[in-house]
């Protein structure tokens, strides 16, 4: 809300500097935004009127004007099209400085010489765009200061309001606040009723009573609208940011920034009959002020006459009933809407006005009739005509209930950790204007028909909290019986992982958690993706299943940066739908491309490869000290490499998967090098088991290689898991040290060199011991793998 | 015995002159060994009478003994030198970088999580984490913030249907602690956050960490402390100054703006601070009784207070970034700065 520092003044006027009083009520809860000038900074410039305007000699667009300035005639040059004879209009006089230093200088215009430049108000920094001259009041005093006769030193105060405040929306709002803070008396301009010098009313029927437990109107007749709105409500309703349109659009307004009270004045001639609120009927429609028509909702409640509706009620007036040039005759509303029942009305309508957001956020529902008062007493005075008695219809029981709240001194100590003086606590909450009366324990206060946001104590302790001063409050440090958590051991933490890593070359990167759905659909075709029924963009309009579509996408948005070496991990929720809900689980995901090593002169170039991303998964479930129980198979993945996939299992659940990326995948993502990518459910790396220990053996071991040939489709492991099984229990270690294809190799084949370590606790293992568990390994191989012993 | 004086001489060129410890070896044998000379000149002595013979002998053996420790220093010396030679060959240029896997680095926001946690877990408070995806009463509702009420457009929600949203806030996991848990609590809530909005200083995803806490006597004075002590050991600052502005949450009453002294120009006013000298940090205040009774917290009982904070926005003035956005692009050229 943008409020004029001078209209402010005129309510309630403390001893301070703009930025103090910004500051203040800042404090106070009213935070200002900005603070502006109403005006550029500019000088000598004066009241001026044109007393003549003939054609420039040389010039088409130029014409050469006589202008009376007070104390001369001076010749000015002026190229606009709306100077004329008798125009008053701001005059720069020869050492003038206007906005951006522009200083003015006597000058010849095509040869003719002007003294001093007539002002379009652009040019004075007081609207940003501006047609010709500024056009000054018939009665402007010639030779005035226009800084003077304007008031233009004077700044608007913007508040960012938070919506419990809707008292603050008027001037009478926050010159309530600003005279409690400073001690003040406010002092509102005399509203006395207007007397009715006609009978003509109309009639008002609330078929809606919850949502508009009010309604006041007041016919008046013979207004002229010709009449112009004098300057000084001109200039106030542009500083406070509303544009001036008639005397009659303009006194509503004003009223709306002053009381806070919305208000619309129809054309009376174009309503037929009374006035009825009511709920929109079903294929009902409305051609709104700002030109566009809508359909309206059956919920919407709108303000109708005999026919049809007339306005959106408490959001905007229809055009057909609008005031104008020829309007002779009008109705004014001053109403009240059920905040509650209003919210979200006017979005529905993608429209949001200066009406619309007070009503939303409650208007003081007692103000109607001295707003309508108010509103009278203006137009009578601007446009003139006669006033008809004040019409009011209003169903009581539907108003707002402001239940009294009852404050215990004791509870102002316990939650602000102060003691404050009864006195003072009356003080503020009367300052406020809510009545207070003593209790037992505290006080008993009624609450004002403008505050919406009191309803209990502890509205009433930030009340005393906020006039007392936030600042001004205790610090004290918390005090806490302290028991201590539990800690599972087995738990790992995700920092350890993220520094495990880390240390491993990895950084880790924060990806949007909804990604493109087609991106989506290429790592997991066979889930539907929760959607956003409001995305941001198309590419960022599903949740993701899998976290590898954004890494992939930042490992591509390196890339195109010249960084083909990229090794990132991310953390986060992947959303998988499901038959039995949707499951939100933790995740890690890792991706890494270009060269095995950072270049270096100890580094060959090797790319990376998948047996090194599996090396650093490997890695992360040695660290739960389970990583025997965890198991790689080959397996096959939408986008990725059909043979270099494998899904990982730990104790036999599926847990995740990893491999290269598909080279077809590779090459439409721009991709040059492999990519080995891998996801994993984040508790399979983060749930160890607690270590036992086992005695150590005073005793030697015994090293034997075998080197056996088999096909090339039986995976180590198997072999591996084979030979544990059948070398007995000496078998301390299993060792695959080398694996080779080749030359001397059925092609078909490959030799697998195994290195098998025994020993047993509490002897010395004989040669017997040992070619027996070898004799069994080989007999098992070659049964169940075609093996055959390499020499 | 005349030319003994001369052996010795010509055995003490040889020893000085030998440059390897073969070479050396063969000098003892020749001089020194079984059919060495100086053994030559002892078998010679016979021929002498036996009141010369001990005193010659004596002679040779002073002599013998003499050339043995040459030897024997001549051999270090080599030895010594030989060594020498090999470390030197040895000699490598240590100033070459290292070997092996480069280090990573971790995501500024979460190292600024992690921070944070850090803080309020030294005193006390747990981490607990919840669902993104959460139903409008738990981010909501819970939070006293009943549909239609201005303050849900103040939050610019992601929508998956009507009455489920992507949390605008970690509040919610609040409300479902205080669901299953009784007081005392303290917890913090760190994690995503969704807003549908984008632009300078909007990412729709950012992260906030939230705190909570209930007891019996907990007061809007323990909250200011609480704030203003993190918010000077967060930044290093033991003057930072630090104020509290009323404000407005449906959530808490009574609800303050926390405001700390810009840090990047300390007051003056900056680009930063958008020449106000002061810098929005965080919300906060006491818990509102609805939001208790929701949760099955009787507000006469128990109070508590909590805050919450954008935690980009704490990183941005802690490390100087310039851009939010930043945070999301994982170019390296960022990553690998923290």
């Amino acid at each position: 809300m943008k409020i004029s520092e001078q209209w402010l003044r005129e309510w309630v006027a403390p001893e301070l500097s703009t930025e103090q009083l910004a500051h203040q009520i800042t404090m106070a809860g009213l935070e200002v935004d900005a603070i502006e000038p109403v005006a550029g900074e500019f000088s000598q410039v004066v009241v001026a009127q044109i007393i003549s305007v003939e054609p420039h000699p040389d010039a088409d667009k130029l014409r050469v004007c006589q202008v009376d300035v007070g104390d001369d005639t001076v010749q000015i040059v002026c190229g606009a099209p709306n100077a004329r004879a008798g125009l008053k209009a701001p005059l720069a006089r020869v050492g003038a400085v206007l906005p951006g230093d522009f200083k003015i200088k006597p000058a010849k215009l095509r040869g003719v010489a002007s003294q001093g430049m007539l002002c379009a108000e652009q040019e004075l920094g007081l609207s940003e765009a501006s047609a010709g001259l500024m056009e000054l009041a018939a009665d402007a005093p010639v030779g005035t200061c226009l800084r003077a006769y304007l008031g233009l030193d004077d700044k608007v105060i913007e508040i960012g309001l938070t919506p419990n405040r809707a008292d603050c929306l008027g001037v009478a709002g926050i010159a309530r606040e600003v005279a409690l803070l400073n001690r003040l008396a406010v002092t509102a301009p005399d509203i006395e009723p207007v007397a009715a010098s006609l009978e003509d009313t109309v009639t008002v029927e609330l078929q809606a009573p919850e949502r508009c437990p009010r309604y006041v109107g007041r016919v008046i007749r013979d207004v002229d609208v010709s009449r112009p709105s004098p300057l000084w409500l001109q200039e106030k309703l542009r500083r406070c940011g509303i544009r001036s349109i008639d005397a009659i659009v303009d006194v509503t307004n004003y009223v709306l920034l002053e009381l806070g009270q919305p208000m619309h004045a129809f054309d009376l001639d174009r309503l037929q009959g009374g006035i009825v609120v009511r709920t929109a009927r079903p294929g009902e429609s409305l051609a709104l002020l700002d030109g566009q028509s809508v359909e309206l909702q059956g919920d919407t409640l709108v303000i109708a006459d005999e026919a049809q509706p007339v306005a959106l009620a408490g959001i905007m007036g229809g055009e057909a009933s609008a005031v104008g040039v020829g309007t002779r005759n009008i109705l004014l509303e001053s109403a009240f809407f059920a905040p509650d029942l209003l919210a979200g009305k006017a979005r529905s309508y993608g429209l949001h006005t200066e009406s619309s957001h007070r009503f939303e956020r409650g208007v003081d529902f007692q103000l109607q009739r001295r707003a309508i008062e108010r509103a009278s007493q203006l137009l009578l005075a601007i446009v003139g005509g006669e006033a008809g008695p004040v019409v009011e219809a209003v169903s009581t029981a539907h108003l707002p209930q402001r239940p009294d709240v009852n404050l215990r001194s004791r509870r102002i100590a316990m939650m602000l950790g102060l003691e404050l003086p009864g006195a003072e606590v009356e003080r503020i909450l009367a300052g406020l204007g809510l009545g207070v009366s003593a209790t037992a324990d505290g006080w008993r206060c009624s609450v004002p028909s403008w505050r919406y946001d009191i309803a209990i104590e502890a509205d009433l302790l930030e009340e005393l909290a906020r006039v007392y001063g936030y600042d001004e409050l205790p610090a004290s440090q918390i005090q806490a019986r302290l028991a201590m958590p539990a800690r599972p051991e087995t738990r790992l933490s995700l920092r350890q992982l993220r520094r495990h890593l880390c240390a491993r070359g990895y950084r880790e990167a924060i990806t949007y958690s909804f990604v493109d759905p087609k991106s989506q659909q290429l790592f997991d075709p066979s889930l539907r993706p929760v959607a956003l029924a409001n995305p941001i963009s198309a590419d960022m309009a599903v949740m993701r299943t899998s976290l590898l579509p954004g890494l992939l996408a930042a490992v591509q948005r390196n890339a195109n940066r010249q960084q083909p070496r990229v090794r990132l991990f991310e953390t986060g929720l992947r959303f998988v739908p499901g038959e039995d809900g949707l499951r939100q689980v933790a995740t890690l995901a890792l991706v890494a491309t270009g060269s095995r090593l950072a270049e270096s002169w100890s580094a060959g170039g090797d790319g990376v490869d998948f047996f090194d991303l599996k090396g650093d998964v490997e890695s992360l479930f040695a660290l739960t000290r389970d990583g025997r129980n965890v198991q790689f198979r080959s397996a096959e993945r939408p986008a990725l490499h059909p043979g270099q996939t494998a899904s990982i299992t730990r104790n036999g659940q599926q847990v995740g998967y990893i491999g290269a990326l598909h080279p077809a995948v590779a090459s439409e993502l721009d991709l040059g090098a492999p990519l080995y990518a891998c996801e994993i459910d984040l508790d399979a790396v983060l749930d160890g088991v607690l270590p036992r220990f086992t005695e150590l053996s005073r005793f030697p071991e015994v090293r034997r290689d075998l080197a056996v040939v088999v096909d090339k489709t039986v995976p180590a492991d198997e072999l591996m898991a084979n030979v544990r099984e059948v070398a007995g229990s000496y078998l301390r270690e299993l060792r695959l040290f080398d694996v080779y294809e080749g030359k001397g190799i059925d092609p078909k084949r490959k030799s697998v060199a195994l290195g098998l370590t025994f020993r047993h606790q509490t002897r010395t293992l004989s040669d017997e011991d040992v070619n027996l568990a070898v004799d069994q390994v080989v007999d098992s191989l070659e049964k169940n793998y075609k093996a055959e012993l390499r020499n | 015995m005349e030319n003994l004086e001369q052996l010795a001489a010509e055995a003490k060129a040889a020893i000085a002159a030998a440059d390897t410890s073969a070479a050396l070896e063969q000098l003892r044998v020749d001089y020194l060994g079984k059919k060495g000379q100086f053994t030559a000149l002892l078998k010679g002595l016979g021929k002498l009478s036996a009141e010369e013979r001990p005193a010659a002998g004596a002679r040779i053996n002073v002599v013998k003994q003499a050339l043995q420790e040459l030897i024997g220093s001549r051999k270090s010396e080599l030895e010594k030198a030989a060594v020498a030679a090999k470390l030197a060959a040895e000699r490598i240029d240590v100033t070459l970088p290292g070997r092996g896997q480069s280090t990573g680095s971790i995501h500024p926001v979460t190292r600024t999580m992690e921070r944070m946690e850090d803080f309020f877990t030294a005193i006390g408070f747990d981490v607990v984490e919840g669902p993104e995806i959460e139903d409008d009463y738990h981010n909501f509702g819970a939070l006293n913030i009943p549909e239609h009420h201005p303050a849900r457009a103040m939050h610019d929600t992601f929508y998956v249907d009507q009455h489920t949203v992507l949390r605008t806030h970690t509040s919610p996991v609040q409300v479902r602690v205080m669901e299953s848990q009784a007081p005392p609590l303290r917890i913090i809530c760190p994690g995503r956050v969704y807003r549908c909005d984008s632009d300078l200083t909007h990412t729709p995803m950012f992260h906030q960490v939230e705190g909570l806490l209930v007891d019996e006597h907990s007061s809007f004075a323990d909250l200011k402390g609480l704030i203003e002590d993190f918010l000077r050991v967060f930044f290093e600052r033991e003057e930072l100054a630090v104020r509290f502005r009323p404000s407005y949450f449906p959530f808490t009453e009574p609800s303050a703006e926390v405001d700390i002294q810009c840090v990047n120009c300390g007051g003056a006013g900056c680009r930063v601070c958008s020449n106000t000298g002061w810098i929005e940090i965080l919300g906060c205040g006491m818990v509102h009784p609805r939001v208790f009774e929701s949760s099955g917290i009787d507000p006469e009982k128990f109070s508590g207070f909590a805050f919450g904070m954008g935690v980009e926005r704490l990183a941005m003035l802690r490390y100087g970034v310039n851009d939010l956005r930043l945070f999301f692009d994982n170019d390296l050229r960022f990553l690998e700065q923290f």
